[in-house]
């Protein structure tokens, strides 16, 4: 009996201790150190509305804009309410038609020579906001193309919003998609 | 394989956690042994304060079955408050999303799962789970389940010290004491750094957002009764939606990511886990992650070491689980770089990126894996289902050796210990002499546990499995076609009756057979070892001590090093073989074939 008070106390007090005062704590410290980050690292415009966030990509398909990852969350491609892989298995027949047919597309839109996996592969998450630098490579000419801009400004666009390993050595290098084509847009609208 | 980065980062992982092992191991053999830390004047009266409330006597020690009995106690306490809040959480606060209540079936898998330090989620957590359910529901599980487990192996290193006796310790000291002084502040600081990169921690609704470029989706009509309309041709009668703006999920994030790893518990707070950008946006916050994983079962055996007076049989074990480790990465890593030969004949670079992200690197990427499946984290930071089928067979093989390569938080440690009373019992037999293991006679009762410790999870992953193979709805749930079908399901089963929590997640998993089947999965896979292994506490620390004599084995050196490795792999290859070569070993040669 003196135990079961004892166990029925300790939960109620640890309850209150890690599920309460602990996170309050970290919400509060977190809040006033980095405002930024644990709001969800959101972009806002001139006019201080929200417009997306560093860190969760959205879906383009047209011509003008860089391309993201496949995405395999439900309904649509980055849908932040739903991340998910495709939890395709890579021998899955029906799988590899699908990457097939990814590949003809980026194909038919001028992409020569070998292709960047991440580029025809969908993300983990379904939201990754990133592509590897060759995948950003691969669009350059039909981005400049559409937009009637020249390669360098592309490309300078592309450069000025990839990120280099961290402190030089940590995960890979980057491009943020979302970052470039709101530039893009700016500048050619 | 590896470019200059990739060994650059991977070196660079090592030699932080093994910097780490010996001040934490040190640390954690104070907090246990009721010794001053720099901590104390800080928690020391809060430590006492809660004893008093709960009217726990700190000198009182118990016996195994009063030990055992407690534990057992506190975790259903624990279950009963989990399962309430999922069945209530339409009446609770703290609901901006308002959703809806958890079926009775997902609440006991859900809640079974958290108390057992296992985290297998059959649900998604931005559409499901409220932030008073994520935080007062599943946050203190995080931390008082791993407090339990290591509570569990102090009891059994202090059987192994202590003589002729029958007392093991107090468990509410010892699950105070690791949660208050271990978890807390590491959690705390982890949680800190991992905002500084971007892991959100607020309790605001979710945020809508507008798409640059809007785009649309097809969706199915409904009829009353809820089901698809199809039109004559059989075909999905569809709407179509467009979409201008997205609903982007927040919450308190980070202070359950810290605590998440740091526990080895794995339960995400998104669907995608660990790959999610806001749970893991930055190669540091990746790297930090994998380390909270690896940081108490590493650092727990050197307070092994230090309790048993000997610090060289904590390295011992630490080098057979890092030997194992680095086996399991290289062919891993090999895997997933090579790709398979079907993506690369398109003319695709750049190894498999099905279900990775691209920030952290392949390297990277692959270490999180290796790392949450040889403990019991089951945390992900890319979709094993994803996997090429000899990389998706070495996260399923880890789970099947019963994560001990580093291991659970205390479970780990615990299960590789009973590995190595198996050692040292078989070699005893080779050169016939009475087998000891630091000081102590090992006889039949504590060979019976050790059986049942390293057995029990492996027993129902086999009969679970093949239960799964003849139930259609089980069949059904599996996302891809032929072996890599049947891996999934026996990952599913092993990663609930070990306690990881991982899955290859194309199974729908969220239906009325995994979540029954698997809810006893999980507690046999738990509770039957702990008990087993308070019991073999008791029996120890009952014994004499015996001195090393001529014939005992040296349990400190690098021979028995490697002997407790092939024990391991003979006992896992023995056990798991057949269902190997069915399910990752099939699906491999049928690739290779052109299949």
């Amino acid at each position: 009996m003196k135990e079961i008070k004892s166990a029925l106390l300790m939960f109620i007090l640890f309850t209150v201790i890690c599920g309460g005062i602990y996170p309050a704590v970290v919400t509060g410290l977190a809040q006033v150190i980095f405002p930024r980050q644990a709001r969800g690292s959101f972009i806002t415009n001139p006019e201080g509305k929200v417009v997306g966030s560093v860190l969760i990509g959205q879906p383009f398909s047209e011509p003008k804009y860089l391309w993201p990852r496949p995405s395999a969350t439900t309904d649509f491609g980055y849908n932040p309410l739903a991340s998910s892989g495709s939890n395709a298995g890579p021998t899955n027949p029906a799988y590899l038609k699908t990457v097939d047919e990814r590949l003809q597309g980026l194909r038919a839109a001028g992409v020569t020579g070998p292709v960047a996996a991440d580029l025809v592969q969908a993300s983990a998450s379904g939201l990754d906001p990133h592509i590897s630098p060759q995948a950003a490579s691969h669009q350059v000419g039909r981005i400049a193309l559409e937009r009637g801009l020249s390669e360098e400004t592309v490309d300078r666009v592309i450069t000025a919003h990839t990120e280099d390993r961290q402190f030089g050595f940590m995960g890979a290098p980057r491009v943020n998609v979302l970052a470039i084509n709101l530039e893009l847009d700016t500048i050619s609208p | 394989m590896m470019n200059t980065y990739d060994w650059q980062q991977t070196l660079f992982f090592f030699a932080v956690l093994l910097l780490l092992v010996k001040p934490v191991g040190t640390f954690m053999a104070k907090v246990y042994q009721g010794e001053r830390t720099f901590l104390s004047p800080l928690l020391g009266p809060c430590e006492n304060l809660l004893y008093r409330i709960c009217g726990v006597n700190t000198n009182e020690e118990m016996g195994w079955q009063r030990y055992a009995g407690t534990m057992l106690l506190f975790n259903l306490v624990g279950f009963l408050a989990l399962f309430a809040i999922l069945l209530l959480q339409h009446l609770l606060p703290l609901n901006p999303q308002e959703f809806p209540a958890f079926s009775w079936q997902l609440a006991l898998n859900s809640a079974i799962s958290f108390i057992t330090n296992t985290n297998w989620q059959a649900y998604s957590g931005e559409s499901a789970a409220s932030y008073f359910t994520q935080m007062a529901g599943l946050t203190v599980h995080n931390f008082v389940s791993a407090a339990t487990g290591m509570a569990i192996v102090i009891a059994l290193i202090r059987g192994f010290v202590r003589r002729k006796t029958s007392l093991v310790g107090n468990f509410w000291v010892d699950m105070s004491r690791g949660t208050l002084y271990i978890l807390l502040p590491m959690a705390l600081v982890a949680a800190l750094v991992l905002v500084s990169q971007g892991v959100i921690q607020n309790f605001s609704s979710y945020q809508t957002a507008p798409l640059v470029q809007a785009t649309n989706y097809d969706k199915p009509q409904l009829d009353e009764a809820g089901k698809p309309r199809l039109d004559a041709a059989d075909k999905l009668m569809t709407d179509k939606v467009i979409v201008n703006e997205v609903t982007i999920p927040m919450g308190p994030v980070a202070s359950q990511e810290a605590i998440k790893e740091l526990g080895t518990n794995g339960g995400g707070f998104f669907n995608a886990n660990s790959a999610h950008p806001y749970e893991n946006p930055t190669p540091l916050s990746h790297l930090l992650e994998i380390l909270l994983i690896l940081l108490i079962p590493a650092g727990l055996t050197y307070t092994f070491g230090i309790m048993v007076g000997n610090t060289r049989q904590g390295w011992t074990l630490l080098a057979v689980m890092l030997l194992l480790f680095v086996v399991a990465f290289s062919v891993l890593q090999w895997a997933e770089t090579s790709s398979t030969p079907q993506l690369t004949q398109l003319g695709i670079d750049g190894g498999n990126m099905e279900g990775k992200e691209v920030r952290f690197g392949m390297a990277s990427t692959n270490l999180f894996t290796v790392a949450t499946t040889g403990t019991s984290c089951g945390a992900v930071a890319a979709m094993h289902d994803s996997l090429t089928p000899i990389g998706g067979m070495i996260p399923l093989s880890l789970i099947l050796l019963g994560e001990i390569v580093f291991g659970g938080v205390g479970s780990g440690l615990y299960t590789m210990l009973a590995f190595a009373i198996i050692a040292v019992f078989v070699s005893g037999l080779m050169i016939g002499r009475t087998p000891e293991y630091l000081g102590k006679k090992i006889e039949v009762r504590e060979m019976w546990v050790s059986i049942i410790t390293i057995l029990s999870a492996g027993i129902v992953v086999l009969i679970l499995s093949g239960i799964a193979m003849i139930t259609p709805s089980a069949v059904a749930a599996m996302a891809n076609p032929g072996a890599h079908g049947l891996s999934e399901v026996l990952y599913a089963i092993a990663s609930m009756a070990n306690n990881n929590g991982s899955a290859f997640a194309g199974l729908s998993a969220n239906i009325n057979f995994y979540n029954i089947l698997g809810s006893l999965a999980m507690l046999i896979g738990r509770y039957v070892p702990a008990v087993a292994i308070l019991a073999m506490a008791g029996s120890l620390a009952g014994k004499k001590y015996v001195p090393p004599s001529l014939g005992t084995l040296p349990t400190d050196k690098a021979p028995f090093a490697l002997w407790l490795t092939l024990v391991i792999l003979i006992v896992g290859a023995l056990t798991f073989f057949p269902a190997l070569a069915l399910g990752p070993i099939v699906e491999h040669l049928t690739m290779l074939g052109g299949n």
